[in-house]
Order: C-alpha cells, then structure tokens, then sequence
C-alpha cells in the first residue's frame, strides 16, 4: 500500500544568493543578513531589477555573493551613489548595504541627505559596534566602556563621546519613510528583521521613499567571543543602548499590506 | 542656428544639456554657480535629473554611481569645491567610466578668492586624486569655445572612458559673449554598453563595477591597461591654436584666458613690427608635446605665459630641453595680467640678451618684487 507523500520544501538556497562560500569569520550575522536580503528579492521576484550598492568595510565584497548587478562605492558615499543611481535608473531598485563605520561615522552626511531628499532607495545598515574589517578599532556605535583596538581601556565617553544612534536620528527627518532597528541574535528576530527588510523593499518599489533597516548584529572575531557568547553580549548589552522597535513609519507605509 | 549672447557659466550648462545631459550633481561655489542655477531649472523642465547635493563629495559619488549607468552625467565646481571632489575623480578613473567635470578656477590656495585664476593645472594634469591615472583636460579661451569644449568632452569621456575635465576660469565663466550653441540632440535611453550597471532585466550575467583590485597582479594590469589608453589619446585627442607662429622669431605658450590675453599682447606687437606668435595649447592633457618641441627648434626664445606659478612651465621646460632660452610671466591669485603687461614682457625679450642658464620662475620672481611691493 502506497502512503500519501507530501512534500513541502522548508529549505531552499535564495535564487539570488550565489552558491559560494564567503570570507566572513564564523559566528558573523553578515551571512544571516544576505540570505534575508536575498529571500526578500526573491520573494518579490527583484532580482532582474536589482542594483545593489556595496560600501567599504567587510561587506565590501557583497557583489561576490549576489546574483545581481552592483557598484561598490568609496567609503560611506554608498547613499550618494545610490542616488547618483536611482536618479539616472528610476525604475530599477537600487539598495545599499552599509556597515556602522561607513554609514555612522564616513558617511553620516550622505545618509543624513539621502534621507532628508526622501531619496527612493533602501538601506541595510549593519551595526556591529565596532569596525570589523581594520580589525575591530571603536565606530560611533562603539557602547561607553567597550573595549576595542583603538579603546583599549573602554570606550571613554568624557574623551570620545557617545555612541550614536542612528535610527532614532534619522527618523526625525521629514524625508525618511521607513526607518526601524532589528537585531539578528535569534530565530524570532531574525524572522522579525526579514519582515523589515520586506517592507523596507516595498517602500521603494511604491515610490514612497527613503527606506532604512537597522540591524544589530554580532562581530565574534573582534569581539573576542565565540559566537554563542556573542549572540548573548548583543542581547544583553547593544539591545538595551540600540532599543528594537519601529523609529518611522509614514502612514502610506503602514497602509501598505503586504 | 543665431548666435546669441550668453554668460559663459550658462553656455556651458546649456551646451550639455544639448550634448545630451541625462543627470547633474553640484554644489554652489562662487564663480560656478550659474551653471548649477541654470541647471536648477532647465534639468526638471526636460524631465531629466538634477541634485543639488550636500557636499562636493556628496556631489562626485552621485556622479560615480550616476556615471556607472552609461548614463551622460556631468558635475560642476571651482578649486575649493573641485579639491574636495578629488576622492571621486581618482575612484572613477580606477572605474574606466565616462565623467565630465567643469572647474570654473578662482583664486587659491585654501579659500583664496573668487577671481580668475589658472592655479588648478597640476591638480587636473598631474593628478590631484590617488594612485595612478590620467585623464583629459580641455581649456576654453571664450564662452564659444566653452561651448564648443563642453560637446568634446563628452565624447572623448565615452570614446575612452575616462574622465575629461574642462578647466575654465572665473573670467571665462562670468563673462558674457555671442555664441553659437549646438543643436539638441535626442537624450539617449538605457546604456546599452557592455559595462553600464543597469540591472540585468534577465537578459544577462550579472555585472559589478568597482575601483577595487585586491589581486596586485590585476591592478598592475589595470594601471597598465590605464597608461596604454592615454597612449593612445596622446596619439589622438591633442588639440591646440597657433597664431602668427610661421614666421616668428619668439613664441608665446599659454592657455586658457592667459593664452587670450597673451593674444592681445602678440597682436600689438606684431603691429609694431616684432616677429611674436602664440601657441594656445586646448588640451593641456595631452600636451602638445610634439608642437612645442618643434617650436623650440626654430625660435629664439619662448615666454611662457599663465595665472599661476609656473605650473604648466615646467611641462614646457621638461619638452624644451634646453633647445632655446624660456621665460615666464605670471600673475596669480585672482589677478589677471593685462596685455600691457605681456607686451612689455614681449619687448623685453625681443631686446634680449636671453639665456638657456637663466631659471624662468626665479627671474621672474625677481622682476615681480618690483610690481608686487
């Protein structure tokens, strides 16, 4: 007697995501965030209209693992070239993909003005805290008190200042419609930050503007932890300095049904 | 098509806009800004992209990524603000992608002023930007040939995939002239070109556009692959305007509005009966390297002529080689020579005695303190 079969794909590689190994460390949430980017343009069916825009740091050689067209951009211009882009191309969709130091530190004027011109791109911000690809030396989301290569002793906010954070700032401006912080520190945030990504997406696919997803991610490497410890320290140190939640949603966004 | 009067900043603007200008990214800075303002209106009205960026850098990387579509993209500024753009000039010409930038020179360095001024030459021709490139540099004498220049440069910028600059001046920018503009020609849809970023529309392998070279062997091949090209735009693209140079005993070089003036100066004393002529170089990158080597075969001395120290002089010394004496007259800082001046200059060399030994810039610093103090 022949049983009922019934299957159901519950794991399948992105189309748009190529199938080859990356060069981040093991434990780095970098590899988690592609694939959501990529379900997402898959999910979407992008991927033949995708540019994407890689910026300096260690997912400056995001182009070697996406299926789709990309410029890689001096460090923190990731926004003005996506502009440069978008202007030129208005009917494609045009991404970045940023890490702290560029788009926090370098490349704050040009994220400031992407967003205040509500120009119509996206932008994947990863916040690790620290800059991962010269070796883990203090960013603007360096916590006060974290150790880095260039805060031996811990973050120092009398000398270096505060972190900053970049979500809750960015959501002041009149011009940014869709600017939300996600973490990658479990499978339920996880799910909740490719729900972001989906509607970041759809914000520019709509014309409805400047579109940002903050994700707090892990750096085991430099942070010297394993990756399991560093799941833990992100959860119990950068969620409660970085809260989670949705910093701007304009109501043509939160109209939309997805 | 009639000729009509317009101010040099706007001819340009225009002109690229007839070129077929899909996108313009700037930055007000004083003596550019009319070409930004002009633009500010006539870009939107034809449907197509205008930014007004938040920087000059900001400005250059919406041109890189711009550029990186095929599209015909063009940026404007003036020494301050082109410094600023010079992250952006070097990433493009590691990109090998057509960019057209105008530098409308004032006064430097640092904030400097807002006048004339030619001081930008060895920024735009021997570098400005890191590493290892090259790239076309044109040089108006009139809001004419500004116009004129603006056309070229975009098709030199695409026929070789390299920057072109045209290095105009305040005075070129400001000053209102007849001129006769192109016809309009018909704004071009997607890049078809085998290297624009357009997204593949499933059409196509996916492609990337960068400035990076990890692998030394590539960027050595890639630094290469750069040289061998303005081989060939040596070979090519070198353009320049002789006046009363057939039979002349001593000739001028300038360029640009000091070539202009310097015209003046050649006109008046040929009336008086002096054998002078002038060579205008209009691609200072690349130099008329041949033209000037022959020149200083059979004149008796050569004046070079500039509103900076001495910048291109040393590309005429290093061509010269001491085949005929050479001497130089500046003014600089925003100060434009009179043709009086270069008259007087031309006087004192037809009287001679002129050396090879004698150091151009030294001497001339020399008679400057008696004009200067």
């Amino acid at each position: 007697m022949d049983l009922p079969i019934q299957e159901q794909v519950v794991y399948e590689h992105p189309v748009a995501l190529l199938d080859v190994s990356t060069h981040y460390c093991p434990g780095c949430t970098h590899g988690v965030a592609h694939r959501l980017v990529a379900e997402v343009i898959d999910e979407m069916n992008l991927q033949s209209k995708t540019i994407g825009v890689a910026s300096v740091g260690c997912s400056g050689f995001i182009y070697n693992y996406f299926d789709v067209d990309f410029v890689v951009a001096a460090h923190g211009r990731a926004p003005a070239m996506a502009t440069g882009i978008k202007r030129c191309l208005p009917d494609r969709f045009v991404f970045t993909y940023q890490g702290d130091g560029d788009l926090a530190s370098i490349g704050m004027a040009e994220i400031v003005h992407a967003a205040t011109r509500g120009e119509n791109i996206s932008v994947i911000f990863m916040n690790n805290a620290n800059y991962g690809m010269t070796g883990g030396q203090m960013a603007p989301t360096t916590l006060p008190g974290q150790k880095t290569t260039s805060s031996q002793t811990g973050r120092d906010v009398e000398q270096q200042g505060f972190p900053i954070r970049v979500s809750e700032m960015l959501a002041k401006l009149d011009g940014a419609s869709y600017v939300v912080r996600r973490s990658l520190h479990d499978p339920k945030n996880i799910r909740q930050a490719k729900k972001a990504i989906r509607i970041a997406f759809e914000t520019q696919l709509r014309g409805l503007g400047f579109s940002m997803v903050e994700l707090l991610s892990v750096c085991p490497t430099n942070w010297n932890l394993t990756p399991v410890d560093s799941m833990k320290w992100l959860e119990d140190h950068m969620v409660p300095y970085y809260p989670l939640g949705d910093y701007k949603v304009h109501p043509a966004v939160a109209e939309m049904r997805i | 098509m009639a000729r009509q009067l317009m101010k040099g900043n706007e001819a340009v603007a225009e002109a690229a806009v007839r070129a077929g200008l899909h996108a313009y990214f700037g930055y007000p800075i004083t003596p550019q800004t009319e070409l930004l303002e002009y633009l500010s209106r006539r870009m939107p009205e034809l449907g197509r992209a205008f930014v007004q960026a938040e920087s000059e850098v900001a400005a250059i990387n919406m041109v890189y990524g711009a550029a990186c579509t095929g599209s015909r993209v063009m940026t404007s500024s003036s020494s301050p603000g082109f410094s600023l753009m010079m992250e952006g000039v070097s990433y493009m010409a590691a990109t090998e992608i057509p960019v057209v930038m105008i530098n409308v020179m004032r006064g430097g360095p640092g904030l400097g002023n807002i006048s004339p001024s030619q001081a930008d030459y060895n920024q735009s021709v021997h570098g400005g930007g890191h590493g290892d490139y090259r790239q076309i540099v044109l040089t108006p004498g009139s809001v004419q040939e500004s116009v004129d220049l603006t056309v070229l440069a975009f098709d030199l910028a695409e026929k070789y995939r390299i920057n072109t600059v045209i290095l105009s001046d305040g005075s070129i920018g400001q000053m209102m002239e007849p001129c006769e503009l192109p016809e309009m020609q018909p704004l071009r849809g997607v890049s078809t070109e085998p290297w624009a970023i357009t997204a593949t529309m499933g059409q196509r392998e996916h492609r990337m556009l960068s400035s990076i070279y990890l692998k030394v062997s590539d960027e050595e091949k890639t630094n290469i692959r750069i040289l061998n090209r303005w081989r060939q735009i040596e070979a090519n693209e070198v353009r320049f305007k002789e006046y009363y140079l057939d039979d002349a005993d001593f000739a001028i070089i300038g360029f640009g509005s000091a070539g202009r003036v310097a015209l003046t100066a050649v006109r008046q004393a040929r009336a008086e009966g002096i054998k002078v002529g002038l060579l205008r170089p209009i691609t200072v990158a690349p130099f008329p390297v041949q033209q000037v080597a022959e020149l200083s075969k059979r004149v008796q001395g050569i004046l070079v002529t500039e509103m900076n120290g001495g910048q291109m002089l040393d590309d005429v010394l290093r061509i010269v080689k001491g085949n005929c004496p050479v001497e130089f007259f500046a003014r600089l800082g925003g100060v434009v020579p009179f043709p009086d001046e270069i008259l007087s200059e031309i006087h004192r060399i037809a009287k001679g005695p002129l050396s090879v030994d004698v150091d151009p810039r030294s001497a001339w610093l020399d008679r400057m303190a008696a004009i200067v103090n």
